[in-house]
């Protein structure tokens, strides 16, 4: 059946391609990470003991934590500990970075899932909105509250929410995370400020993305036929429109999935959670090589393998783009 | 209907009964602006340790308590041998760590000798500098034999990192304390909260509160938010003095301004030239209105100083008068020494007293003409680069260990001393145990070093302090770097 084997050849040549693009992309960054965090000044060790230590302690330490071998000993070391799946040992913490990551991922995964979401939430419908109702009121109010949105910083907008919901309202707390065994309840209550805080700006520009797209699409002639053909405004957007639209919308998704990560470091302080963002900061402070490494590792992948999904799903999701890979796939097939 | 009104009179009855006895089992939640490395005070120098397990959890053989006198722990009473080379302590019977161990003179011995090691893991060992061996001829009785005398001994044995640990129990400390304390180790969410509950096999008076939580919150708008939403139930040392007045003004809060054991100082790395020289050192603090510095970098809340002892100590002498503000005394003894387009960098650590007094400093340095640059470094960076390496012109930090004035007798440290008659006198004082005779000495030492001026001292650290107001028993200063709530309760 030659027809089958020549549809799956395709697919798996890509997925291999992006996994090595993976890897060296992974490589790369680990190896920035490493000599950044080797030229700065100050260790672990030191940073443990203070500044009363005996220096043949801080020595000791040192040694005991590798600091003492040659640069390149040391990178091998972590990278031969990790493609056996050991991520190290946190030099501040004595515990294994894999669990601290664990730990944090708890509340930071949640968290960017409900960023994601909430700025998919808002910016989708407003867009639309905007874009149906093209230079009318509502479409003047949505493309204003955006240009609010964006101009706010995150660290401020955290803070009002902080005064408003926790202080003056009391609803939620002013920080902190119960944990999840505290009920799902009470850990989705710390969690929604700062979701909140972290969507906005990317909402804002989420927003404008989606109204310019379906703007765009709906200039089209496939969509003025549709409208001629007797298809109502929303009929047309949502089965003409709309599926042409979703490619940008969804890969400005996937590029700001790093920028939620990002942004969780700075939202995270704020809001006192103990995510992976506030780990990676407390780890840079401390000179802890294997957590700073680890969590970098572990986001680096993250963004890479949720752009891609996106890339992938704004392939399926554009019918031109769509119609193209058979084409393409079509002129593959063995004469 | 007879049974109803029965229930509905029991019902009444139980919550006023809870009424009453619930707000005294409160817990209690103090928030703190850093989180522990580990939770081993004997083996790490972050105050954050002993910030949440000193006195709490860890004791040791003495402690020191609110007033920063010396008082016994584990140990009952002490006394030193004739020839001051021995120091014999009789240790409390009965004591029990919280997995069940007895403690006993073989664990003191172990505790101390762990902790004095050569390449032992502990942050402070100048603390144990001058004990020889330790014997444990009886269980409750501790023989320390020293190299040489050392009146401080029993202040330095109450120190964090000379606290009682059992052997067994000593590695895993890090992640799982046990101590004797009368609070219990229960839980840690890094990055969140530690928690402590009530230790009821305590050998002492029992704690009051049932559980104390140690909550995390770095910034410090968060922290005012988080005490007016009652997430946290009080600040022994708050972060943004700026809303301190804020806060006063709300009957619920307690705001108490104390004392701490932390000198201010932008030193002065007298080894590069020209600040080798007495003029232009005398012409830097000179140059420094240290009054400004309080109003400015501290709202008001700290008490200017003139040399490394503080305030409260009894061997305290008033030397803000020896270099005070004078910047045209200060230009006139730059001219005299012949400098001239002085550009020095003053580099801050993150702590806001350095950032906001070096803002300051920087604007006051440059009105007697010192080209000023600041240079903002990270605390890792601080101490490798600047303390360890010594490679600085100028940089703010406060020493906040207790009784350091020891540090201006080693020619080697970061601000090179160079006075051989100050370590004379410092080295006296580490053998001196008459009290008139030490503070005579305390008192020659810090003459010197304010006639020398060896750094700029600007100010006494302040703690200011905030927390519920039906909160009684917290500590208003801070002789050693604690949050000892081991006698704090509600009081409704």
């Amino acid at each position: 059946m030659p027809r089958k084997t020549a549809v799956n050849a395709s697919p798996i040549r890509r997925l291999l391609r992006r996994l090595l693009g993976l890897a060296a992309t992974l490589l790369a960054a680990s190896l920035l990470i490493f000599v950044a965090m080797s030229v700065l000044p100050g260790d672990p060790a030191e940073v443990l003991l203070g500044m009363n230590a005996d220096p043949a302690a801080v020595d000791a330490l040192r040694t005991e934590m590798g600091l003492d071998q040659p640069l390149p000993v040391q990178f091998a070391r972590w990278l031969g500990g990790v493609l056996a799946g050991d991520f190290g040992e946190s030099a501040t913490y004595a515990v294994p970075v894999t669990d601290l990551i664990l730990e944090r991922a708890v509340v930071s995964v949640p968290l960017a899932i409900l960023g994601v979401l909430l700025s998919v939430g808002i910016a989708l419908p407003a867009g639309l909105l905007a874009a149906i109702r093209r230079d009318r009121g509502t479409d003047n109010l949505v493309t204003t509250l955006a240009q609010i949105g964006l101009s706010i910083p995150s660290v401020w907008l955290g803070l009002i929410l902080i005064y408003l919901f926790a202080v003056v309202m009391k609803v939620v707390p002013a920080g902190g995370f119960p944990g999840w065994d505290a009920g799902v309840g009470p850990a989705l209550s710390a969690l929604i400020l700062p979701a909140v805080a972290l969507a906005a700006p990317q909402a804002a520009i989420l927003t404008r993305i989606t109204r310019t797209a379906i703007v765009e699409a709906m200039d089209e002639d496939y969509v003025t036929l549709a409208r001629a053909k007797g298809r109502s405004v929303a009929g047309a957007v949502a089965r003409h429109a709309l599926p042409n639209a979703l490619a940008p919308i969804l890969t400005i998704v996937g590029l700001q999935f790093g920028y939620l990560v990002a942004g969780a470091v700075v939202i995270e302080t704020v809001f006192s959670l103990p995510g992976v963002g506030r780990l990676l900061f407390q780890a840079v402070s401390q000179r802890d090589l294997q957590v700073v490494q680890g969590v970098v590792l572990i986001v680096v992948a993250t963004v890479v393998v949720v752009n891609t999904l996106c890339d992938g799903l704004a392939v399926w999701s554009n019918p031109r783009q769509r119609q193209r890979q058979r084409q393409r796939q079509q002129r593959r097939r063995p004469a | 209907m007879a049974r109803r009104l029965l229930l509905s009179l029991a019902l009444a009855f139980a919550t006023t009964i809870s009424a009453i006895a619930a707000p005294v089992d409160r817990p209690l939640i103090i928030g703190m602006r850093l989180e522990p490395p580990h939770l081993d005070p004997t083996a790490g120098a972050a105050a954050a340790i002993d910030e949440v397990l000193y006195a709490n959890v860890f004791e040791g053989l003495t402690r020191i308590d609110a007033e920063g006198h010396v008082v016994p722990g584990l140990a009952t009473d002490w006394e030193f041998g004739d020839d001051g080379l021995s120091l014999t302590l009789t240790l409390r019977d009965g004591v029990t760590f919280h997995d069940g161990k007895p403690f006993n003179a073989d664990v003191a011995k172990f505790s101390l000798d762990r902790a004095r090691a050569p390449g032992a893991e502990n942050a402070q060992p100048q603390l144990f500098a001058a004990i020889e061996s330790v014997a444990a001829p009886d269980p409750t009785t501790l023989v320390i034999h020293l190299s040489r005398p050392d009146a401080d001994l029993p202040y330095s044995l109450a120190w964090g990192d000379a606290v009682m640990v059992h052997p067994d129990s000593a590695e895993t400390n890090k992640q799982t304390p046990v101590g004797t304390g009368p609070f219990r180790f229960e839980r840690w969410r890094r990055g969140d909260r530690i928690v402590l509950v009530r230790n009821d096999d305590y050998w002492g008076e029992a704690a009051k509160l049932p559980r104390v939580e140690f909550a995390f919150v770095g910034d410090p708008t968060v922290a005012l938010a988080a005490l007016m939403a009652g997430d946290i139930n009080a600040f022994p040392s708050f972060g943004a003095p700026e809303t301190l007045p804020v806060i006063a003004a709300d009957p619920r809060f307690t705001v108490k301004s104390g004392t701490t054991e932390g000198e201010t100082i932008m030193a002065i790395n007298s080894r590069r030239p020209p600040l080798d020289q007495l003029a232009v050192r005398q012409a830097l603090a000179r140059a420094v209105d240290r009054q400004a510095l309080v109003d400015g970098a501290m709202y008001g809340t700290a008490t200017p100083i003139g040399a490394p002892m503080p305030p409260h100590d009894p061997a305290y002498i008033d030397l803000t008068g020896v270099n005070a503000y004078d910047p045209a005394s200060a230009k006139a003894l730059l001219a005299e020494a012949g400098v001239e387009n002085l550009k020095l960098t003053l580099s801050l650590p993150p702590t806001s007293y350095a950032r906001r007094s070096g803002e300051i400093i920087a604007s006051e340095l440059r009105e007697v003409g010192i080209d000023v640059t600041l240079e903002p470094v990270e605390w890792a960076e601080w101490l490798s680069r600047i303390f360890r390496g010594k490679d600085y012109d100028l940089t703010i930090v406060a020493h906040t260990e207790p009784s350091d004035i020891g540090i201006y007798g080693r020619p080697d440290y970061y601000f090179h001393v160079d006075d051989p008659r100050l370590t004379e006198i410092l080295d006296a004082l580490d053998v001196e145990t008459d009290p008139a005779a030490r503070i005579e000495l305390l008192q020659e030492a810090q003459r010197r070093i304010a006639d020398n001026a060896v750094n700029v001292f600007l100010f006494q650290l302040p703690k200011s302090g905030v927390w519920d107001a039906r909160l009684v028993g917290m500590w208003e200063n801070s002789p050693i770097q604690a949050n000892d709530v081991t006698g704090v309760y509600w009081s409704k």
